[in-house]
């Protein structure tokens, strides 16, 4: 890697102001960054880690219901502290990565970076949370703008993400034999106000909700009521691990699997 | 009863103590004082001409040594390939050079254009940046077929085209096959791909070189699976060095599977680097540098053709293979798809006609070279992939059709060049029938389809030819060394006893195994026998570890040497008992004189070897000796294996149930180690099957460059294995009546996996007669919807 100077600051206005140095970048877990780094992919100058500000730890529950998840809290946390709280997010964390993955990786860098096969772009988007920031609070439809990119700015923290808790959820993962990230992974939630479905790891445009599956399962919440429905082959990933038509009929089947584990 | 010490017994692997506690020694463990580090600039151009190279900006950055280029190795050998093919018209193979640093072309992404030396490997990384090279992109060969096309774009210039050589085995007469398959009953076809794998040692390659200005003399610590065929290799073809001042290291090596039998560019260069800089010279390949220039393996794509009479005898076969070797030829590339390959396609049957035909190609990839099984799988699988389709083709049981078709009669000479001496084939298919519980797979399969899941069964039977021999004939096949082995067993004077070996242990459990013979031969303890290997100042001479070799060939050198070690100490025993030589036994490490009560301890006769007084006159003091081993026949270990499988029908996806495993390896000294190389082999050998695709797209980018892409078989891909090899012919012509066992698993596994799940999507009525490997969730889905 090159070399860069290395922050660690104790509050989040420290961070930001840290962060505010030319071509700065913060150091979530360092799952994806430092293999970046050590391919000489980037070169920041400076790196600012996320990992000694303790209100950007933690899960808790909010006085409306929903789980208030720091945006530095580590994938094996969420798998643990929010099992009781948002059991199909906890399980989505679970799932992650291997253990040294979950006990670096974390939230906040995972959905910053949103890769389109990672997992918790889904889990996000599929509950409709809020990602919250050291500036404001960014509803997650407006929050992913395809293949690794967001809506935000430079040097803008994610400091915690808020999940309102469906009555039933589940995520649905089909592993990429060798990354095993999603080769199409389904979150679908199911609220008193109606279902969500959103996909990842399938299109070329990162992590998306599928709106006719939605507007089926709000008719009628049943295994069946996909059925003869699929998303456009057109806009899939199509590389070593699938085509576009595979990928297209594994979020089909994903769906239902996700929709049998609700019932 | 299982034996608790000695030939039998599954003593515990003593090596790894040190290699679970963090206290091996390996290469990259090793650092020289005043060591300065390399990095080599690696084309990110499949095929180029190289217009300027421009080193002089990197040679003033800070740190920096010294920078290479091909141009410091003009006057320096190239890599040599170990093996001359002799193609079917009696030509010699086509051997283009293959240079230490590129030469005017760059011929696959990761060929070296140029090496930094620096004070710290991040300066070397820093000034390799600043290499200004201006390449002019030519069109990337990479499909073989195409390749082999009249006014292919050549890999080498100045070859005549792309064709490394032509082959043929077995039948020549073309009239005469033909009408084989005229005549036939019944001719199943197959067209299939052998999947390009890399081999990916946990370790990855490592070297250092060192140079000793005062006495001249070079050091090499390398991650090797051969060190003397490296220094032999290197002195005598690459770089011109006298053999004895040359000493070549291989500590601990954390995984061979082939891929570190071959002597590599960067080995050589850190040797030559380390006097041109008169400074000891390190290179660590990085994962990402080991997916584009450690050798590959595998990389065949073939015809397959069974003809059978109306009785469903195999009456003649056919082959017809593209093998891939990649830009250059390395070490032993050129044996791997022709005597390692066409040798084996008798497989277990009596197929009286047989024709083997093979074209190897230059493409613009990474050569490709021997990877765990070396051409033995690529024969195994063409032919238990035909069979098990001729099976499904004329409705009768795949086993049924193999038993049928079984060589019964030994010794037998195969119509390709080989002479099996023993084997049982019936005798394993019988263990594997009741160890996989065949009987019970129907059961089995009626509860999968409850849970929505196809099952299915596949069968699989190998024959393979391990400890490659004998020299002479190697010779006229054209190999370019020996492939005997050496073993010096010192007994030092307190009768502790020191064996040094040929054969190299990077994984195989030699340092526990090897004790276990001299213990038995001798009567004493495990414990008080050592074994030194990897390090050509220490040991006589060796050709490595390689091709399940190292039992069958090197173990039986060590038995020789033990034996005249046993010799002198009789002589001396008869000496200290009075009694004459012919009369002395020796057992449990007591020297007595039959029929007596007297004797004398291992541990009295080994000092008074050394403690010469009272002492036969005509016997030379000391307790040492030395043997060399060339072996009359290759060996042929066997096998059956069944795997079974469930398919996911609306995914596409298999999981692997049970594997069974029924193995005849002859006489085995550790059962355990055995076990242990059949589940290792088992498991490269799915890896293969299910998830590993070393794939290149049409400009030569390698697609699958890392582990985000390239599927290494985890933990809960693979079952419990079930692993028999109680069924024993043992070898005929060793003194172990040993064969091996290292490649067995990943030579029968891959044929099990695919027949596995063919049937099991025809049990779904998808009548599916081929996927090719890896069998990936994708393909199947694919297969099932196509
Ligand atoms: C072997 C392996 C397997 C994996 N498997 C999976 C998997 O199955 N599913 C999956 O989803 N992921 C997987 N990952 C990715 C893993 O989840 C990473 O942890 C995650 O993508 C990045 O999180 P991080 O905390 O490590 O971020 P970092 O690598 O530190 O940073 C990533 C990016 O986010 C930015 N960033 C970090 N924190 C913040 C913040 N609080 N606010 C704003 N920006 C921030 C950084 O500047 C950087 O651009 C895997 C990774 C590895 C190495």
């Amino acid at each position: 890697m090159y070399s860069f100077e290395f922050e660690k600051p104790s509050t989040i206005a420290d961070a930001v102001a840290a962060l505010a140095t030319e071509e700065a970048q913060a150091l979530g877990g360092g799952q994806t960054l430092i293999p970046t780094l050590k391919q000489r992919l980037a070169a920041p100058s400076k790196l600012v880690s996320m990992s000694g500000i303790p209100e950007m730890h933690g899960v808790c529950v909010e006085d409306d219901g929903s789980v208030s998840i720091g945006g530095a809290t580590s994938h094996a946390t969420v798998a643990r502290e929010a099992a009781g709280s948002y059991s199909a997010l906890a399980a989505l964390a679970g799932q992650i990565g291997d253990p040294a993955v979950r006990n670096r990786g974390t939230i906040g860098g995972s959905v910053a970076n949103n890769d389109p096969a990672a997992c918790y772009p889904a889990g996000v988007l599929g509950s409709g949370a809020t990602v919250v920031t050291n500036t404001r609070q960014i509803a997650a439809d407006d929050f992913f703008q395809g293949m690794f990119a967001t809506s935000l700015d430079e040097g803008e923290i994610i400091t915690s993400i808020r999940f309102p808790v469906p009555q039933a959820a589940s995520y649905q993962k089909f592993l990429q034999p060798a990354s095993r990230f999603a080769l199409v992974g389904v979150y679908l939630a199911r609220f008193a106000g109606g279902v969500r479905v959103a996909v990842t790891g399938a299109s070329e445009d990162g992590v998306f909700r599928w709106s006719e599956a939605e507007q089926a399962l709000n008719k009628e919440f049943r295994s069946d009521a996909l059925t003869g429905l699929r998303v456009n082959p057109a806009n899939m990933i199509a590389d070593l691990h699938g085509s576009k038509e595979y990928r297209a009929h594994l979020v089909s089947v994903m769906t239902k699997r996700a929709i049998e584990a609700c019932i | 009863m299982p034996k608790d010490s000695g030939i039998g017994a599954s003593s515990k692997r003593r090596e790894d103590v040190r290699f679970l506690t963090g206290a091996g020694n390996y290469t990259d463990d090793i650092n020289v004082h005043g060591q300065t580090y390399v990095h080599f600039l690696r084309s990110d151009i499949a095929h180029g001409r190289i217009k300027s190279l421009d080193t002089s900006t990197a040679e003033a950055m800070p740190g920096v040594v010294k920078v290479f280029t091909g141009k410091d190795f003009e006057g320096v050998g190239g890599m040599p390939c170990g093996w001359e093919v002799t193609d079917k018209h009696g030509a010699p193979m086509q051997e283009p050079p293959h240079p230490i640093l590129a030469q005017g072309k760059v011929r696959h992404v990761g060929d070296p254009i140029a090496a930094v030396v620096a004070d710290s490997l991040e300066q070397a990384r820093d000034a390799a940046e600043a290499i200004d090279v201006d390449i002019e992109e030519l069109p990337a060969v990479i499909d073989m077929k195409a390749a082999a096309q009249d006014g292919a774009t050549l890999v080498h210039d100045d070859l005549k085209n792309n064709v490394c050589y032509d082959w043929q085995l077995g039948e020549t007469d073309d009239a005469k096959v033909n009408e084989v398959f005229a005549n036939a009953a019944h001719v199943t076809t197959l067209d299939l791909v052998n999947n390009r794998l890399v081999a990916n040692p946990m370790e990855p390659r490592v070297a250092v070189g060192e140079y000793k200005r005062g006495t001249d003399e070079y050091t090499l610590f390398t991650t090797s699976q051969n060190p003397h065929v490296i220094r032999l290799l290197m002195c005598a073809f690459v770089l011109g060095l006298p053999e004895h001042k040359v000493r070549v290291v291989a500590p601990d090596v954390g995984g061979g599977f082939g891929t570190k039998i071959f002597h590599y560019a960067e080995e050589a260069f850190c040797t030559f680097a380390a006097k041109a800089c008169n400074r000891p010279v390190k290179w660590t390949s990085s994962r990402s540098e080991a997916f584009m220039s450690d050798a590959h393996g595998r990389d065949h794509v073939s015809k397959i053709e069974l003809a059978l009479d109306a009785d469903n005898n195999f009456i003649g076969l056919r082959t017809n293979t593209f093998a891939n070797l990649g830009a250059y030829l390395s070490t032993f590339s050129s044996s791997v798809p022709t005597w390692l390959h066409g040798t084996l396609m008798a497989g277990n049957y009596k197929t009286p006609v047989i024709q083997v035909n093979v074209k190897a190609m230059f493409t613009n990839t990474v050569p490709v070279d021997a990877y765990r099984g070396a051409g033995r799988p690529e024969a195994t699988y063409q032919l238990e992939r035909v069979v098990d389709k001729a099976a499904r083709e004329l409705g009768v049981d795949p086993i049924a059709l193999r038993r049928q078709n079984f060589i019964t009669q030994f010794p037998y000479d195969t119509p390709v060049a080989l002479t099996y001496d023993t084997g049982n084939y019936n005798g394993t298919m019988d263990k594997l029938e009741a160890a996989a519980d065949l009987a019970g797979f129907a059961a089995r399969r009626a509860q999968s389809e409850t849970k929505g899941k196809l099952r299915g069964l596949g069968i699989n039977c190998y024959i393979e030819a391990c400890g490659i021999a004998p020299s002479n004939i190697v010779g006229m096949l054209g190999a370019r060394a020996g492939l005997y082995d050496a073993a010096t067993v010192r007994v030092n004077a307190t009768g502790s006893i020191s064996v040094m070996v040929g054969a190299h242990s990077h994984g195989q459990g030699h340092e526990t195994a090897f004790p276990q013979v001299v213990a038995d031969m001798i009567g004493i303890d495990e414990s008080m026998i050592e074994i030194v290997h990897g390090d050509t100042s220490k040991i006589p001479f060796g050709m490595g570890t390689y091709g399940s070799r190292s039992l069958a060939v090197c173990g039986s050198a060590m038995v020789k040497a033990t034996e005249k070690v046993i010799d002198k100490a009789k002589k001396i025993a008869a000496h200290l008992l009075e009694a004459s030589e012919a009369d002395i036994e020796l057992k449990d490490g007591q020297f007595s004189v039959a029929g007596t009560d007297k004797s004398v301890a291992w541990g009295d006769v080994t000092l008074t070897a050394y403690v010469p007084h009272n002492y036969p006159l005509e016997v030379e003091p000391g307790l040492e000796e030395t043997a060399f081993y060339d072996p009359a026949n290759f060996t042929f270990p066997s096998g059956a294996y069944a795997c079974e499988v469930e398919v996911d029908p609306e995914t596409g996806k298999v999981s692997i149930e049970a594997f069974t495993a029924a193995d005849d390896f002859g006489n085995i000294v550790n059962p355990m180690i055995v076990d242990g190389q059949v589940h290792g082999g088992i498991g490269q050998g799915i890896g293969q099957a299910l998830l590993e695709n070393c794939a290149y797209d049409e400009n030569g980018q390698l697609l699958s460059a890392s582990f985000m892409d390239y599927a290494m078989p985890r933990a809960d891909d693979v079952p419990f294995y079930g692993v028999d090899h109680s069924s024993q012919t043992p070898c005929t012509h060793n003194p172990l009546g040993v064969k091996g066992c290292g490649e067995a698993g990943a030579i029968g596994s891959p044929p099990a996996v695919v027949n596995a799940v063919l049937d099991a999507l025809n049990s779904g009525g998808k009548a599916v007669d081929h996927i090719d490997m890896p069998v990936s969730p994708s393909r199947v889905w694919a297969a099932m919807n196509g």
